[in-house]
């Protein structure tokens, strides 16, 4: 497997953290359009997920965020221990993580967004 | 024979008392990040309560929305305005923007990276943190 | 030899020394080949105005317990060699005066995060590995002096660019104080970072692509936070901080 460039990794967590910032606003300011509350209702959630852009835009998010978020704590371990071996784990480890995350969150918003529930 | 290392290890991280609140900011922005992993990882399964029908999704609320929910959602209205906005800074710093410039140090030698920029730009990360809080509070608190 | 005047004799005891007041110097005390833990000894010492931490410890060398081991060499905060904890925070122990202190009791410790080879003495292999790896001297094809070569002229402001981070003493606080030093064994430090921009940063230098692919690795440059703590102790205005985000600009794109 080709070995990313420490560089080219924190390019990705600094962009990754932009796209979050911006697409994540959205995400809130679709909570405040309405009562708080009121915009966490069973139908005004689903109303939602089946907006494809909204959906679409969710699931940017989930992969921005989890991108982010594993990367983070990727770093926060390598720097507490090191070693050949505990590094591997570290990596594989937050890569897996991550893709679990996503495909754990792309499964809600597909069945939502789908109606299948 | 190996010497010991003597590090200062994760106490030694996040002793906040010597090096001054670009330290304090340094271990804030951490936490908050590992606060907010957290919280992502818990938004993921929350909401996965959705697929299994409205009743599924309203005992999800009823389990959230209460008042230990509401200050662990405020908590995470500010988690996420300083790490964004710290962040932000942090990102800047590391291009070389707003760290100062190269010159003849003179003593007492006050390095020009640690500037009032940085710092201003560190307690606004606190203060917007604490206003997005206040907001949240009254948002949730208030319905 | 000449005889004083009463009048010069009233003088000199107007600029005489004045009773030094007394001080609890507390120095860390460990020798790994033969203890298992470190132990805090305390030791009262006269001090003046103007009295070094390091001063403070000799006395204690001198008249106390001459088996405390202690690095120094310059006594001017020109050589390095004297770096040490001091009431916990990574400091000279030349330039610090006790009576900036302000308190009555000083702790004196082996800097944190390199080896202790014994009392306050510590090793600095990793330090000058670390620094030695990122090739501190200029790389260029022509550096050899040959025939009627003449040397590299630079502007004052092409000086400018480095000359504050060839201040470096290579003393180690800066490395001391780092946060990611306190649990990463591997971190190149913020000293060798420093290091690698003062080369990079140098008009007649031309091993910038080779540094940063050096500096550009997992336990590298991006293990810098911006946490400022190397700048705060630096005691020659190095400002280590400055040169690693500067350094990092290049990486980054925004340096060219």
């Amino acid at each position: 497997m080709i070995k990313m460039r420490e560089s080219v990794i924190m390019k990705i967590h600094y962009g990754t953290a932009l796209g979050a910032v911006a697409l994540v606003a959205i995400h809130i300011l679709f909570r405040m359009t309405q009562n708080f509350t009121v915009s966490l209702q069973y139908e005004n959630v689903i109303a939602n997920y089946h907006l494809l852009p909204y959906s679409l835009m969710l699931e940017v998010v989930l992969i921005l965020l989890s991108i982010h978020g594993f990367n983070g704590l990727r770093v926060i371990l390598l720097e507490l221990k090191q070693g050949i071996g505990y590094e591997k784990i570290v990596n594989w480890g937050c890569i897996s993580a991550m893709a679990v995350l996503v495909a754990y969150g792309s499964r809600t918003i597909l069945m939502a967004g789908m109606g299948i529930s | 024979m190996e010497r010991q290392s003597n590090r200062e290890g994760v106490k030694g991280m996040l002793n906040p008392t010597r090096y001054g609140i670009e330290r304090v900011a340094y271990w804030l922005q951490r936490l908050t990040g590992l606060g907010l992993l957290f919280y992502l990882i818990g938004h993921v399964i929350e909401t996965s309560a959705i697929v299994n029908g409205k009743v599924a999704w309203d005992n999800m609320l009823a389990l959230t929305q209460t008042t230990e929910g509401h200050i662990i959602l405020i908590l995470v209205i500010g988690m996420s305005a300083y790490h964004t906005v710290n962040g932000i800074r942090v990102m800047l710093g590391h291009g070389g923007i707003g760290v100062g410039k190269p010159g003849m140090p003179d003593y007492p030698y006050k390095a020009a990276s640690l500037n009032y920029k940085q710092r201003a730009s560190i307690w606004i990360s606190i203060a917007l943190a604490i206003i997005a809080m206040l907001y949240g509070a009254g948002v949730l608190f208030g319905d | 030899m000449a005889a004083i005047s009463p009048k010069m004799a009233e003088e000199v005891s107007q600029t005489a020394v004045p009773t030094p007041k007394s001080i609890t110097l507390v120095i860390s005390k460990f020798n790994p080949n033969h203890e298992s833990s470190y132990k805090f000894v305390e030791f009262k010492v006269p001090v003046q105005k103007w009295t070094t931490v390091l001063d403070a410890i000799l006395y204690v060398k001198q008249h106390l317990d001459t088996s405390i081991a202690v690095r120094y060499s310059c006594r001017q905060a020109s050589c390095g060699s004297c770096g040490m904890k001091i009431n916990g925070k990574p400091s000279l122990a030349c330039y610090t005066k006790i009576s900036e202190l302000n308190s009555d009791i000083v702790t004196v410790e082996p800097m944190s995060n390199f080896p202790i080879i014994r009392d306050l003495a510590v090793d600095f292999t990793s330090l000058f590995s670390n620094h030695k790896k990122l090739k501190p001297y200029i790389i260029r094809e022509d550096s050899e002096i040959v025939g009627d070569a003449k040397e590299f002229l630079q502007t004052p402001k092409d000086v400018e660019e480095y000359l504050q981070f060839s201040y470096c003493i290579k003393c180690g606080l800066c490395n001391s104080a780092c946060p990611t030093m306190a649990t990463d064994s591997s971190f190149l430090g913020p000293q060798a970072l420093t290091q690698a921009y003062r080369y990079v940063a140098d008009n007649r230098d031309k091993g910038k692509k080779e540094r940063l692919k050096m500096v550009d690795e997992s336990h590298g440059i991006w293990r810098c936070h911006f946490a400022g703590s190397c700048s705060k102790v630096c005691p020659k205005g190095v400002d280590p901080a400055m040169g690693i985000q500067l350094l990092r600009g290049y990486l980054l794109g925004f340096r060219k």
